[in-house]
């Protein structure tokens, strides 16, 4: 461990930061391959803001998960809470509620589920799988109880927002017959970088946001740091759920209606984005850009299998190939890991090889 | 050398359940000077440092700082009292920065302004003369160099006590000298440095004053110059130096003829102990002796294969054998009591039962599980032969005393009938009854014509069980003592340094 | 006079009467004393005997508790719940029918994959959240060679046996990444989670395949002239051959052994390594099984919906039975009794009208309240209370004293 290779000695990279890179890196890769194979949609900015449009909600989710997988734990309540806010706030406004308090209605539930279950996880110290299962079974199960039946949104001033765009003209293109067609971004799309945007300072610039990646990192050596490790993760839920509320949201402004299986696996892909995008599930390591471009990763995936033609006859490719790829994402940040003696000195080398020169 | 005392404990006290962790015992730091507290296993120096750094709490005595009584329960105590403590695993998060880890957890600012920090992170780096800057990942520095970040944060925060929990034990040479002149000048701004280690050239390399520990007393504090290096292994072995000469020598001469039931030539494993020559007879006793972190542990695993072995070759009563890990050891009648019973020996949450049978059953193989009946014969056998103390034999093992938790795994090794028999501190934490006990089976074996290499931090357990002594010093053999030769002085003459 | 004698008498009767009456009470004291002691001594003796068997089925304490707690429930709520009759089906042949058939046949799949998720849990200290789309794949398997031929108790079995590799495939690519890479096994089970639904889409090639016979019938429902439903015999076969596996081999010692402590399974001869990669395969086995039951029952396989969410409910199963989630010390029994628990529970909220959909709400508080009681942390807050308690009562008897 003591004769490193001197190369890394110079090379200031983190952990975080190579994984993040390694992930831009292949997105942007994937998307050029895709550009030179398809060509067409792929060359145009509207490709680019249809995939962020489609995804962000799960852009918001994914955010708040990789605050909770940086701090060593999971959320996989998530995709269960976006879907009973979307009926709740649906019921909410189709009864006479307001855009405002349809909002406020979404940020409660979301900090109510997480609140609680960063109490249970952090204080009473229960294993964060069960009880966020937990939470995503009760959200489920609370959804079909608000609403069986698949709603829609018959509110006017909110369908107005909904279809609100904002257009770039800059991005846009032309079509045969010379007009100009303009990029058109849908404000949940904002909402998503700006809280995107938001974490990713809080994370680089904050207490808190480092206490996340100390407490991933080495709990033990958090605590003798002199970070207050259980309220720093209590808070990792909190926003967690914080932000699934607020993606909730954001999903009902993009579908505008909503159903007992909305944004089904939703947890997963947000798992999946993070994994992708540089986050260690053991902790400690990952970044919210990362998991940005995870997400696109997965867009871009799906992207590529509808245009290739592969989904009419074949949809079982595009998720076989989200395995495939978070196989070899898994499989490379052990392996990268291992390879730089990273992941704490006790577990990567034994107790007895500390003391192996002479 | 300033004579300004900065910490004093008078008459500190801890009990755990059962056991007296410490009793009675002054310690003494001066402002600049370093001090060593030195001790065996179980001695009660990382007791004491524990108590001292508020994560046990003391049973009796007090704790001054600068004359002051102070009142430690937390970490966070100590700290605010400046006592700062560096222990040998380091308790640095590796995935944050080297300025990070300086500084986390002592802000009282929501937003942290990262530029300053990162630029004074960079001026006590440099002060200290520490190789690593500001932005490094830690997990990329050596390990000597994250040993320095954490001094370095001890720094910052104006600690006055700076305590270093065994820091290089995982450090080289060149390592070690960088720490020590690290030491030396925090040493002339007046810091007061406890060092806790067992490389003795290390303590006389570096420290002022030593304090010895034994089974949890206070032996004395003495200066490092009135004190050699015999005299300073006498006393945390034990025994003077003078009348141990009544020592009942090994009348089994047999053991020293014949051909070797096991003998190894240049082993060695990744641990990083010298290549050794090992050899054992039938009804043979023999032991490997040397200070804690010699190698003794080391060699012995190496010998199970328990460790990687890199290098060497085995020969099994005289053929050449390949043993590369405990499974091919167990097949060659090759046994192995754990150092650390906890971690390596017992199966907690199994029964008496389960634990004694598990390695005879394991050599049994996958498809023969012993019968209902055929354990129970065993086992009660050996709890009754052993006088095992449990409820029944369904008791889970976690439950038993330390001292009947030794003799369920040295059961589960006899119920295997080894050929040879490898104790590795298997008296360690046990009352005196059992210790006796544990060592009258050991010669009874030997007569049986079992071979055994037994290991021990007492020097007179050793002399009293084995028959030729294997002594160790900085991971390789120093020296081999039998018949005459055997005696407390020439033993830790040896370890010392010494003529043998 | 007359009254006055009249009066002397009764006093004497009184006097007479009083210590008549206080004799028996002495005598009835110390009778009951006596019998009380006696009762005492026996009680404690008779408690002594049943803490040192309550120890070594504690573990089985909460499942069956849960179940004891929904049937008086249901006790209570209509007695007509645990009526079973025999009826005839459509093909005429008798059959059993009732709530509590539907509780033990509908647990079946469950029940079968968290015996093979405790084996997961007991050696790894984490589990497998890949079964579902295990079973998906291995039921397609299945099905894609059946409905390759013609359908006869010969194919049967060779499909069996196809899907069974295929399974124990899949099972061992998740048990490489588990025991040679490492790799938590909820994150590296997450990779077939992701995928093994498409993965047997792809098997299926698109649509929702049927398979129609009388013999896959009487796989999925009832063999002719049996009234007990085959998934019931099948889960007492699995649970026979698991039994005698942990019988009369070593597995169980050592899966135990490996997941308290892997350094001290490893000194004594065991290979961690392989018992982990070994547990997994069984896993793959189990949801072979649990897949073929669910194809045979619906005759008919869509790969989102099969075997859906039943990883959580095993390990909710694992939960209840009373082992623990982080590894060490099993009961196979104790699941499976976990799995008839929630299916019981899922059971009554149906036969109380609660939709279908709502049911996951009920489960998961029920899995809250049980995870909160039996977390260490609530443990030790109780017992310290109860210290209090006995330590305030008895300061209470001093005081009187």
């Amino acid at each position: 461990m003591i004769q490193r290779n001197p190369l890394k000695r110079r090379e200031p990279l983190t952990d975080t930061i190579l994984l993040t890179t390694i992930s831009i890196f292949i997105f942007f890769a994937m998307y050029f391959a895709a550009m030179q194979i398809w060509g067409a949609g792929f060359l145009r900015w509207q490709r680019v803001f249809d995939m962020l449009n489609d995804n962000a909600a799960l852009i918001i989710v994914a955010c708040g998960l990789t605050i909770v997988m940086i701090g060593g734990g999971i959320d996989i309540s998530v995709g269960g809470v976006i879907s009973l806010v979307v009926m709740c706030c649906i019921v909410h406004l189709n009864s006479g509620g307001t855009i405002l308090t349809a909002a406020l209605l979404a940020i409660g539930i979301g900090l109510a589920f997480g609140v609680t279950q960063g109490f249970l996880i952090s204080y009473l110290e229960i294993q964060p799988f069960i009880i966020t299962l937990a939470g995503m079974f009760f959200a489920r199960g609370m959804t079909t109880i608000v609403s069986v039946k698949p709603q829609k949104v018959a509110h006017e001033a909110f369908n107005a927002l909904r279809a609100e765009r904002i257009e770039f003209d800059a991005l846009g293109y032309f079509t045969k017959k010379g007009k100009l067609i303009p990029a058109r971004a849908e404000i949940g799309v904002v909402v998503a970088l700006v809280i995107l945007l938001l974490i990713f300072i809080m994370l680089r610039k904050t207490k808190l946001g480092r206490g996340f990646y100390a407490i991933g990192g080495n709990s033990n050596s958090a605590l003798m740091l002199g970070v207050n490790v259980k309220r720093t993760r209590f808070i990792s839920y909190t926003i967690s759920g914080l932000l699934s509320g607020i993606a909730g949201f954001v999903f009902m402004m993009h579908t505008g209606a909503g159903n007992a299986t909305n944004a089904a696996g939703a947890e997963m892909n947000a798992i999946a984005s993070a994994i992708i995008g540089g986050t260690l599930l053991s902790g400690g390591v990952g970044n919210v850009i990362g998991t940005f471009f995870g997400v696109m990763i997965l867009a871009t995936i799906n992207a590529i299998v509808t245009t290739s033609g592969l989904s009419a006859g074949a949809p079982w490719w595009q998720e076989i190939t989200v395995g495939a790829m978070l196989c070899f994402f898994i499989l490379l940040q052990s392996v990268v890991l291992s390879l730089r003696g990273k992941g704490g000195f006790k577990r990567m080398i034994p107790k007895w090889m500390q003391g192996s020169k002479q | 050398m300033q004579d300004k005392i900065l910490l004093s404990m008078r008459g500190i006290g801890k009990n755990f359940p059962g056991v007296r962790a410490l009793h009675n015992v002054d310690f003494t730091l001066r402002a600049g000077e370093i001090h060593a507290l030195m001790g065996e296993n179980g001695a009660g120096k990382s007791t004491l440092i524990k108590v001292l750094t508020g994560v046990y709490g003391k049973d009796a005595g007090t704790i001054s700082i600068e004359g002051k009584e102070v009142f430690i329960r937390s970490p966070q105590d100590a700290q605010k009292a400046g006592i700062s403590t560096v222990y040998q695993e380091i308790t640095l998060c590796p995935n944050l920065t080297v300025a990070e880890n300086m500084f986390i957890g002592r802000d009282k600012n929501v937003l942290v302004g990262w530029g300053k920090r990162y630029r004074r992170a960079g001026e006590i780096l440099r002060n200290l003369n520490i190789p690593a800057r500001p932005r490094q990942q830690l997990g990329a520095c050596s390990l000597a160099v994250q040993q320095m970040v954490a001094i370095a944060r001890a720094v910052d925060m104006d600690c006055k006590v700076l305590i270093l929990d065994e820091p290089t034990s995982s450090l080289d040479d060149k390592e070690v000298e960088m720490l020590f002149t690290l030491m030396r000048d925090l040493r002339s701004q007046g810091v007061g440095i406890i060092f806790v280690t067992h490389f003795l050239e290390q303590v006389y390399a570096v420290s002022d004053r030593i304090t010895v520990l034994r089974n949890g007393e206070l032996v004395g504090e003495y200066e490092v110059e009135n004190l050699p290096q015999v005299e300073l292994v006498a006393k945390m072995m034990g025994k003077e130096l003078q009348g141990l000469s009544d020592l009942k020598q090994d009348d089994n001469e047999a053991a020293f003829t014949g051909t070797p039931v096991y003998e190894v030539a240049h082993l060695t494993s990744t641990t990083g102990i010298a290549p050794f020559d090992f050899s054992i007879r039938k009804g043979e006793v023999n032991g490997f002796t040397g200070l804690l972190g010699s190698g003794r542990s080391e060699s012995v695993r190496a010998i199970f294969g328990a460790d990687r072995v890199s290098g060497g070759t085995v020969q099994v009563e005289g053929k050449k054998a390949r043993i590369s890990n405990p499974k091919q050891a167990m097949k060659r009648g090759i046994g192995y009591l754990p150092e650390d019973r906890k971690a390596d020996g017992i199966i907690a949450d199994l029964s008496v039962r389960e634990n004694i049978i598990l390695a005879l059953q394991v050599m049994k193989g996958f498809f023969h599980p012993l019968s209902q009946k055929e354990q129970d014969a065993f086992v009660d056998e050996y709890i009754r032969a052993l006088d095992i103390k449990t409820a029944s034999a369904d008791t889970p093992i976690k439950s038993l005393s330390g001292g009947n938790q030794q003799k369920v795994i040295l059961a589960r090794w006899l119920l295997t009938h080894p050929k040879y028999l490898i104790l590795d501190e298997p008296t360690r934490g046990i009352d005196v009854g059992t210790k006796t006990e544990i060592q009258r089976l050991v010669r009874r074996l030997a007569k049986d014509g079992m071979s055994v290499t037994f290991i021990s931090s007492e020097i007179e357990e050793m002399l009293r069980t084995c028959s030729r002594l294997i002594v160790m010093r900085d991971r390789r053999i120093v020296g081999e003592l039998r018949g005459t030769k055997l005696s407390q002085d020439n033993v830790m003459r040896t370890i010392a340094g010494g003529e043998q | 006079m007359k009254r006055f004698a009249s009066k002397i008498k009764w006093s004497k009767y009184t006097q007479l009467l009083k210590t008549k009456w206080s004799k028996y009470t002495q005598l009835l004291k110390t009778k009951w004393s006596k019998y009380t002691q006696l009762l005492k001594t026996k009680w404690s003796k008779y408690a002594q005997l049943l803490k040192a068997k309550g120890r070594k089925h504690a573990q089985l304490l909460v499942p069956l508790l849960s179940i004891l707690l929904i049937a008086v429930f249901n006790l209570l709520r209509d007695p007509s719940f645990f009526s079973v009759e025999i009826s005839k089906n459509n093909l005429d042949n008798p059959v059993l029918t009732g709530n509590l058939i539907s509780i033990l046949n509908g647990a079946s799949e469950l029940a079968v994959i968290s015996m093979g998720m405790t084996l997961v849990t007991a050696a790894c200290g984490g589990q497998d959240i890949s079964v579902g789309a295990l079973g998906t794949i291995a039921a397609s398997v299945f099905v894609k060679i059946l409905r390759d031929g013609q359908i006869t108790a010969g194919t049967i079995v060779l499909a069996f046996l196809a899907c069974c590799a295929a399974a124990m495939v899949f099972g061992a690519f998740n048990g490489t990444l588990v025991s040679v890479f490492k790799i938590q096994p909820m994150i590296a089970t997450l990779v077939l989670f992701t995928c093994g639904r498409s993965v047997a889409y792809w098997i299926n090639g698109g649509a929702t395949p049927t398979i129609e016979s009388p013999l896959i019938n009487a796989v999925g429902s009832f063999i002719p002239g049996c009234p007990v439903p085959t998934p019931i015999l099948i889960v007492i076969a699995v649970g026979l051959l698991l039994g005698a596996l942990l019988r009369f081999t070593t597995l169980g010692l050592y899966t135990q052994t490996v997941g308290i402590n892997q350094r001290a399974a490893r000194l004594n001869g065991i290979n961690p390594t392989l018992i982990k990669l070994a547990s997994f395969l069984v896993l793959g086995l189990c949801c072979a099984v649990a897949g073929c039951i669910s194809a045979s029952r619906l005759g008919l396989i869509n790969h989102e919906t099969m075997l859906q969410e039943i990883e959580m409910d095993a390990i909710l199963a694992v939960a209840i039975g009373g082992n623990a989630l982080g590894g060490g010390k099993f009961r196979i029994t104790g699941s499976v009794l976990g799995a008839y628990a929630i299916q019981a529970l899922t059971i009554t909220l149906y036969a109380m009208k609660v939709p279908s959909t709502d049911v996951k709400a009920y489960k998961a508080i029920v899995i809250i309240i049980i995870v909160v009681i039996s977390s260490p942390v609530v443990k030790q807050a109780i017992s310290r209370l109860w210290a209090k308690v006995k330590e305030n009562s008895q300061k209470k008897k001093e005081v009187a004293a």
